[in-house]
């Protein structure tokens, strides 16, 4: 709970130009940021890029923070965000990397079998679609409860629940019928 | 029910959590997160004020002050554990000791990845130990003290952490794995502006990741499972795919026509996989692009009238004793220091936060060092940022005033959000600006991959490039790191621009392709070059060309003006090797056809006497720079071309091109290994001034050790 006031705190000064306090905001959350980041690009270079616009988003919203919600509820939604303009803006880049799947596929091919299952369900989950793989994110790897998660991503808890429960079913089919992660 | 599911999957989603985020790349985050919010309250509040305070954050004074007084402002003060311990981050903390107690599996697993880790050669470069006890063991540190105060000893303490030591779990770029920097790189880093910035070494950056870590207990810093080991870690590189040459049968399509190809691109991905310690994936091994990254000995042309001589030798096969080796050798004109049109140069820069890694931004102010130590003083250079502080951070400059061009890019960060902005139309609107007529009038791309600069969508890049060279000014790109390169639409942008894709990862190799290479890649002596080889059915059978798999033009494109292809520099090699059958040898792969085939090598025999023992017409178009129409060099190939003793040049090619089969598609090799190719290799080294053969051999033992499929060539 400490921590939650201190952010509160924190951000209500920077809100109001109180460049340390920005700075110390920035230092505390990066880490969170960026494995966000990591979890819905999964991939550093791209991860880290946008782990830098949220840092610069931060800076310039945050004066809109009124500390309604919690500062990482807030925090999280600005990266989920910034990460769907981010997808937007890659879809017009990826038309052009068609070739770069099967090569990808290739070096998979390659991979020890470790973390092979935990491979599978990211790529499985992503397969279901954005709102399902924001949804997973927050839930199985944030470890944010169905309440958090809603706030975050401006739903109802219903419908988190549902859309975890839909995912389930997906899934047993995906690995009923693909053969899973072998 | 539902939960237990979900627990199943969160337990295995635990199993590969995020790396660690690097030093470098938070630093970046903040510099670029700061720069905004001071922007932003400079707006809201008093603007002198504003500039007053940003000034201040900055200068080195308050590094050392924050150092011995570790808290200024009250709020910050409390214990780092405290601070750290509540709200979410807690719970995170708990489910995941939870999570790693239930999940002992997983441990057994951790064990080999750290096997794995210490394997690697990481040690082989101690340059990058960190000087200071400090910077690491306090950034590890989860007591109150290390973390409030931890003594961050300016840039060394800050390059130690960019490298990534043994201790530390996450992955070092691939290249610092196997082997040390260049002396000239290290030092150049330790004064890389992340190390003098301040906010860099301010002691307040508390990595709550790690020290959410560190307090459960549950992940030790060594052997974490990290999420791709160095397969996937890095996986955006790009390549188109590669279908190689079939053979052909000359009696049915007798004509070869391909586009020049000066880039060596390929070349620098394959030494960067291989010094990493993995195999490159096959369809980014580009044969001819391995081949020509080796300056060959072929005479040169004496005057410039001739822009480039065609130099042909024909030797046995080294992996097929039925067939011969038909290489075309072209070199360029070289231009004299005082011949040389003037320069006008844009580097545009990708200051992403991407860039800021040892072997990218500081390597490429490095090699921008280099090459304008090679220009002319009346040359201008002006530099345009793409990402964060994007815009004009030089305006064309004369290098006769280095000083201020070295400022500026010595000013170049890595820092701000990738929005990109307006940079390419900015770097182009500059080099008209300052155009040099019947000069050389080049924008250079510089980037690690994120090609967002300014036009998102690739088609209208390729063809704003497109547009932009028929005003005359020229694109190169220039990659740089590994892991985020779109190969194929580097190679297509520089295509488009006329200009050449190169992938620079050492000093080394900046200096080749910059400043050795200067001359030929900023100074084009012949534009839509392309060649075409037609073979005489009654000598030869069979043919293959060697490489060239995306350069192939049609046969009516050869004499079609209209159809662009590539273009030489001043001083530029050009190698292609044909694999030639006899006719009569054993070893042709494709047998006759019941019906009339023979029709046509009579035909051809009988046509012309004096013709009938040439072995091929080998006929060369370019255009001069700028020209329209193109002009036309032919010659036959002929029996005096068949060397009686191969030289040395042809042998080294003919080793390059096995070596690159090898990697990529090896089908038509039979039992030739790795170990021919270092047999034929090291016989034909010659002068190898510059040691770019002998690298090469090492290479070669390197890709034999790694690559567990290949025949031994025994």
């Amino acid at each position: 709970m400490l921590e939650a006031t201190e952010d509160k705190a924190l951000a209500a000064l920077a809100g109001e130009g109180d460049r340390a306090a920005f700075a110390r905001l920035v230092d505390r959350h990066y880490g969170r940021i960026f494995g966000l980041s990591w979890r819905l690009m999964r991939n550093r270079a791209e991860a880290e890029d946008l782990a830098q616009d949220v840092c610069v988003l931060l800076a310039r919203r945050i004066g809109s923070y009124r500390g309604e919600a919690a500062f990482t509820t807030w925090l999280y939604r600005l990266v989920l965000n910034a990460a769907r303009d981010r997808a937007r803006a890659g879809a017009a880049r990826a038309r052009a990397h068609d070739g770069f799947a099967e090569v990808d596929d290739l070096r998979r091919g390659e991979e020890a079998a470790r973390g092979r299952e935990a491979e599978w369900l990211r790529e499985a989950i992503a397969g279901l679609g954005p709102e399902m793989r924001e949804t997973a994110v927050l839930v199985l790897d944030e470890g944010l409860t169905h309440d958090e998660a809603a706030a975050v991503l401006e739903v109802a808890p219903s419908t988190v629940s549902w859309r975890l429960m839909e995912m389930r079913k997906a899934l047993k089919r995906l690995a009923e019928t693909a053969g899973g992660p072998g | 029910m539902a939960e237990d599911d979900l627990d199943e999957m969160r337990r295995l989603l635990a199993g590969s959590p995020p790396p660690a985020p690097r030093e470098g790349a938070a630093q970046a985050a903040r510099l670029a997160a700061l720069e905004a919010f001071d922007a932003a309250t400079a707006l809201a509040a008093n603007p002198v004020e504003a500039r007053q305070s940003a000034a201040d954050e900055k200068t080195l004074e308050e590094v050392q002050v924050s150092a011995a007084e570790p808290r200024r402002r009250g709020m910050v003060q409390r214990p780092a554990v405290e601070v750290i311990g509540g709200g979410l981050i807690r719970r995170l903390a708990m489910t995941l000791k939870a999570l790693s107690t239930r999940s002992l599996v997983l441990g057994g697993v951790s064990v080999a990845v750290l096997a794995l880790a210490l394997a690697l050669p990481r040690d082989e470069a101690p340059i990058l130990q960190p000087t200071g006890g400090g910077g690491i063991l306090g950034l590890y540190s989860n007591s109150a003290g290390d973390t409030a105060g931890a003594p961050t000893e300016g840039a060394d303490a800050e390059i130690a952490l960019a490298f990534k030591p043994p201790v530390a779990p996450a992955p070092a770029p691939p290249e610092l794995r196997g082997r040390p920097l260049p002396e000239s790189l290290n030092r150049s880093l330790q004064h890389s502006p992340q190390g003098r910035g301040g906010q860099a070494a301010t002691p307040m950056i508390a990595l709550p990741h790690l020290d959410v870590e560190s307090a459960s207990g549950i992940r030790p810093p060594v052997g974490e499972p990290l999420p791709k080991p160095r397969f996937e870690a890095e996986g955006r590189d790009r390549f188109e795919e590669i279908e190689i040459n079939p053979v052909k049968v000359v009696t049915e399509d007798p004509v070869s026509t391909f586009s020049i190809d000066v880039d060596t691109a390929s070349y620098g991905f394959v030494r960067r996989s291989l010094m990493a310690g993995r195999l490159p994936p096959s369809d980014a091994v580009r044969v001819e692009e391995l081949i020509n990254y080796f300056p060959f000995d072929y005479p040169a042309p004496e005057t410039r009238e001739t822009p480039f001589n065609a130099d042909i030798e024909v030797i046995e096969t080294p992996w097929n004793a039925g067939t011969q080796l038909m290489r075309v050798g072209i070199r360029g004109y070289s231009l004299e220091a005082e011949e040389r049109p003037r320069a006008n140069l844009v580097l545009l820069v990708d200051t992403s936060g991407s860039m800021n890694a040892p072997d990218k931004l500081p390597l490429l102010r490095n090699a921008f060092r280099l090459l304008i130590g090679s220009l002319s003083p009346e040359d201008t250079v002006s530099i345009v940022a793409y990402a964060g502080s994007a815009g004009t951070v030089l305006e064309p400059t004369p290098v006769s005033e280095g000083a201020t061009i070295l400022n500026a890019l010595d000013r170049l960060q890595a820092g701000g959000s990738t929005a990109g902005g307006e940079g390419i139309r900015l770097a182009y609107q500059l080099a008209e600006q300052s155009f040099v007529e019947g000069g050389v009038n080049r924008v250079m791309l510089a980037t690690d991959g994120d090609f967002n600069v300014g036009i998102t969508d690739p088609a209208q890049l390729q063809d704003f490039i497109e547009d932009k060279r028929e005003t005359g000014v020229y694109l190169s790109v220039l990659g740089f790191g590994q892991g985020n390169l779109n190969d194929a639409l580097m190679q297509r942008l520089a295509q488009n621009g006329n200009g050449q894709a190169a992938h620079i990862d050492t000093l080394a190799e900046a200096r080749k392709a910059l400043v050795e290479e200067a001359t030929s890649t900023l100074f084009p002596i012949a534009e839509d070059v392309k060649i075409q080889v037609e073979f005489n059915p009654a000598q030869i059978a069979e043919y293959r060309l060697i490489g060239y798999e995306t350069r192939a033009l049609r046969r009516e494109d050869f004499d079609n003006d209209v159809v662009d292809a590539g273009e030489i520099g001043a001083g530029h090699r050009v190698t292609a090797l044909y694999e030639i059958t006899p006719v009569g040898s054993e070893a042709r792969r494709i047998g006759d056809l019941r019906y009339g085939a023979d029709e046509g090598t009579e035909t051809a025999a009988a046509a012309n006497d004096e013709m009938s023992d040439e072995l091929a017409f080998l006929k060369i178009r370019y255009k001069a720079p700028g020209g329209e129409e193109s002009q036309l060099i032919s010659r036959p190939v002929t029996a005096d071309d068949v060397a009686e003793t191969p030289g040395s040049e042809t042998r080294f090619a003919a080793a390059v091109a096995g070596f690159g089969q090898l990697l990529g598609d090896d089908r038509y090799l039979g039992d030739f290994g790795y170990d021919d190719v270092i047999e034929l290799a090291r016989g034909a080294r010659g002068e190898d001034r510059f040691g770019y053969r002998s690298a090469f051999l090492s290479l070669v033992g390197l890709a034999k050790s790694l690559d567990t499929t290949a025949p031994d060539g025994e």
